[in-house]
């Protein structure tokens, strides 16, 4: 009955990671795994480096030491682009669409690393490439059926409301057919509504695609609702792992998000 | 209204060099945020390069064009991997000042490698006028024209409808978010500069061929090709249709006024058709800074 193996073979591996602005260490030997169909979700104060491990998995940073495996891959050292040819889609957290075009074309940039035809077929519009235009379309179609966008499918993204904004985001992500999905904060400043819609998408991508999740969120009742294992951060380091409902009640946690008892005593 | 069709002519001709001059720039300005001081140089070398190709080696007319265009592209591209790319994270006005050493560079490589060139570039086309009832078209005038539109043509047809138009035209909006798709943003650069550097060529063939009030095939094309820069101005920096309207219509208002000026107007002077396209341009700066087609934003660069 478990979506979740536990003793597959995890598909991300992070490995001692630090990474280093000056001299400020944004991670300090952050290491944790992602199974294969697994919902791992990430949590911390602000500033904690959530993001930063996005941009450690997506290249657009390069750690000073430790190892990313991905799929059997080192990523560090790779370029983003190649990344995204691995499998590795993500979402930003304010937004990274391509306002000024349609929703159509947005997803249909999700597919662009999926494309074989060179630049010089693709832009003569050869016959191959005219194909691969054709199929990577119907795929772009489904998606937008799955996630409810077809009465917007010609609409610059721009003009569009917020949580639609945000839910055309995870369809791009979706359309580069990932095996892993990096999602930072899918819900961050959505009503009510909006979250458990996004939630609804969310559960419905875990059920029926075949691909792992990376959420980074500070809605807890989502995380805990929804996630599989939750790794929570402090200033750059891992303070607990495991399931929900553990990490919730570690005192470490408690303590990174409330402050020491006797720090809180003796400002008084 | 015979003269005046007659200069609508000349001045759609010039504007077509306008165009395409002008949307190297809008290009490389859309991908990189650089305004290309340098894409007057281009101009001139692609033009020189089609006097080498057709000149000295014999290639014949269209074949040098086509060569120059390579030549060009590669050049720019080169230029874009080799120079800019080391630039990446300084400020924009570092890669300008760049571009205009490049610019700079330009006058004497071409002069110790060219010297004088005795003849000019030969056109299928020559000097000779088409009747069109009362109206008198010179041939070069059509032809670039309807050269300027098939360029043009191609590359919006690239633009619109193709995958790497669609890539070009995303990480105009956002470079994070297109290399998050797997799109390769040094590759858009590139390709950026080499679109640049191909239209350029097609402008100053064009101009050296004898298309508006062109001295021939000489450096000082690059300063025609300065008045691309009020068409971007007018168009939006950052549009290519822009560019092309932007183009046509300074080419269209200096002819005109060269054409009815100093008549009807002696007190303005003789040259005041040189200076209308940056009055244009002043005036357009201070009604619609980010011009007809750009984006609001670009008012604060």
């Amino acid at each position: 009955m478990e979506r979740v193996s536990a003793d597959a073979a995890p598909l991300l591996h992070v490995e001692q990671v630090t990474l280093r602005f000056g001299g400020v260490s944004a991670l300090q030997d952050v290491t944790f795994d992602v199974m294969p169909n697994e919902l791992f979700a990430i949590i911390g104060p602000n500033g904690a480096g959530k993001t930063s491990i996005f941009n450690c998995l997506n290249a657009v940073y390069r750690p000073q030491a430790g190892s990313i495996r991905f799929d059997g891959e080192e990523i560090i050292g790779k370029r983003p682009p190649a990344t995204a040819a691995l499998g590795i889609a993500r979402t930003f957290q304010n937004l990274g669409l391509f306002v000024n075009l349609n929703v159509i074309d947005n997803l249909m940039l999700g597919r662009h690393h999926l494309m074989k035809t060179g630049f010089l077929a693709g832009a003569l519009w050869l016959g191959r490439a005219k194909r691969e235009e054709i199929a990577n379309r119907e795929r772009v179609e489904e998606i937008i059926e799955l996630i409810e966008l077809g009465p917007y499918r010609y609409q610059p993204v721009g003009m569009l409301p917020y949580g639609i904004q945000k839910r055309i985001e995870l369809g791009r992500a979706l359309a580069m057919d990932p095996k892993l999905l990096l999602l930072d904060e899918p819900v961050a400043g959505m009503n009510l509504e909006e979250t458990e819609d996004m939630a609804r998408y969310i559960l419905q991508v875990r059920d029926e695609f075949e691909l792992s999740m990376i959420l980074v969120e500070h809605d807890m009742r989502l995380v805990m609702d929804i996630a599989d294992r939750v790794m929570a951060l402090d200033f750059g380091q891992p303070i607990a792992t495991g399931k929900p409902e553990q990490v919730q009640a570690d005192p470490r946690v408690i303590e990174a998000y409330l402050g020491q008892p006797d720090e809180a005593a003796a400002s008084r | 209204m015979t003269k005046f069709l007659s200069l609508l002519g000349d001045g759609l001709a010039l504007g077509a060099v306008y165009a395409l001059v002008a949307l190297g720039f809008v290009v490389i300005y859309r991908a990189t945020r650089v305004i290309n001081f340098a894409q007057g140089g281009l101009v001139v070398f692609g033009a020189f390069l089609v006097y080498q190709g057709e000149h000295t080696w014999g290639l014949g007319f269209w074949v040098s064009v086509v060569f120059a265009m390579a030549c060009c592209a590669a050049i720019g591209a080169a230029f874009e991997a080799l120079v800019l790319r080391r630039m990446i994270g300084q400020p924009i006005f570092a890669i300008i000042l760049i571009t205009i050493g490049l610019f700079l560079l330009v006058e004497p490589v071409t002069t110790t490698v060219w010297h004088n060139p005795p003849g000019g570039i030969a056109t299928p086309w020559k000097l000779h006028t088409v009747k069109l009832g009362d109206v008198r078209l010179l041939q070069v005038n059509i032809a670039t024209v309807v050269l300027g539109a098939v360029v043009l043509g191609a590359f919006f047809l690239l633009f619109r409808y193709t995958r790497v138009g669609l890539a070009m035209r995303a990480t105009a909006v956002d470079q994070e978010a297109a290399l998050a798709q797997g799109i390769s943003v040094r590759q858009i650069f590139a390709l950026s500069w080499a679109i640049a550097g191909a239209v350029a060529v097609v402008g100053g063939m064009m101009l050296a061929g004898g298309a508006g009030p062109a001295p021939g095939l000489s450096v000082s094309l690059s300063l025609i090709a300065l008045r691309a820069f009020p068409a971007i101005i007018l168009g939006g920096l950052d549009s290519p249709g822009g560019a092309v309207i932007g183009g046509l219509v300074i080419g269209v208002a200096q002819v005109m006024t060269g054409g009815y000026v100093p008549a009807e107007v002696p007190a303005l002077g003789a040259q005041f058709a040189d200076v209308v396209p940056y009055v244009i341009m002043f005036l357009v700066l201070l009604v619609r800074p980010y011009g007809l087609f750009g984006t609001a934003e670009v008012e604060r660069v």
